[in-house]
């Protein structure tokens, strides 16, 4: 049941993510990022990882691409088709995308993973644990440093959005 | 662990995920399109993270916390580059990368 459930998650990540990166229009190429993202979820709820699932549902399904689809709004036409590479261009990259994977799919199956069977369930009040801990293997630091990092984004965020004020006295373009 | 799936198989979905990630990024001529294969590939690398931690070491959990650390640094990263795309915007009026030639500002 669950390979079933993998299998059809993957195919649609597969599908998807291409047609992310090929189509030619911008909002449809955004919500099949969004299909993507959900499949990732779907990926952590199998598992067996379900805190991270959420933070995927809410952070990347809820926010980023909420986000994405408010600058394609603000910037595009709806119907305004993107301009696209050469083919020679696009064969090219495809071209060495495909070696780039075929080296990674050789090393992977080469290599011998130490795999431990096991069905542990992770709850939230372990991962809360872990990162609030102060002692060895705890994650106190990278914690507050990354709270002062969305700080510091949603500050400079303000300030770039803001910009106009700013640089009144440019007269560059 | 998914019953009946190996590492090999989950494995191999992150890189082809991550590979039409880098396609995307090399193709595309449209900031906000980059931002999008950027974010493929991220995904990518954060499942990595989680699957090799379920798979090979079940006690503890370094690679959930990577992930999230993942996860919010790409929330901060896609937040700063769509303040920098809309201000871009109303300075040239396009998100092509071709169009954006100057940063001095």
């Amino acid at each position: 049941m669950e390979k079933i459930v993998f299998y059809i998650l993957a195919l649609i990540m597969i599908v998807f993510a291409i047609a992310s990166v090929t189509s030619r229009k911008m909002l449809r190429s955004v919500i099949y990022l969004l299909f993507v993202l959900i499949g990732i979820a779907g990926i952590y709820f199998l598992i067996d990882y379900n805190f991270l699932a959420a933070i995927q549902l809410t952070v990347y399904a809820g926010g980023i691409i909420v986000l994405v689809i408010f600058s394609v709004l603000l910037v595009h036409h709806i119907e305004m088709e993107l301009e696209t590479a050469t083919i020679s261009k696009k064969i090219l990259t495809g071209l060495a995308c495909s070696v780039g994977l075929g080296i990674f799919l050789v090393t992977i199956y080469s290599n011998e993973f130490v795999v431990v069977e096991n069905v542990k369930t992770t709850t939230v009040s372990d991962i809360g644990m872990g990162l609030l801990s102060y002692g060895a293997g705890g994650y106190i630091l990278p914690f507050e440093i990354i709270s002062i990092l969305l700080l510091a984004a949603m500050i400079g965020a303000i300030i770039i959005g803001k910009g106009d004020k700013l640089t009144k006295n440019d007269d560059a373009l | 662990m998914i019953a009946g799936i190996s590492i090999y198989e989950i494995l191999t979905l992150t890189s082809i995920l991550f590979f039409i990630g880098v396609y995307g990024f090399i193709t595309r001529k449209n900031l906000i399109s980059i931002l999008i294969s950027i974010e493929l590939i991220l995904n990518a690398s954060a499942v990595n993270f989680v699957v090799i931690n379920k798979y090979m070491y079940p006690d503890v959990l370094q690679g959930v916390f990577f992930s999230i650390f993942i996860i919010a640094v790409a929330a901060a990263e896609t937040a700063l580059a769509v303040a920098i795309i809309i201000n871009l915007y109303r300075q040239i009026s396009s998100v092509e990368v071709k169009d954006t030639e100057i940063m001095k500002h």
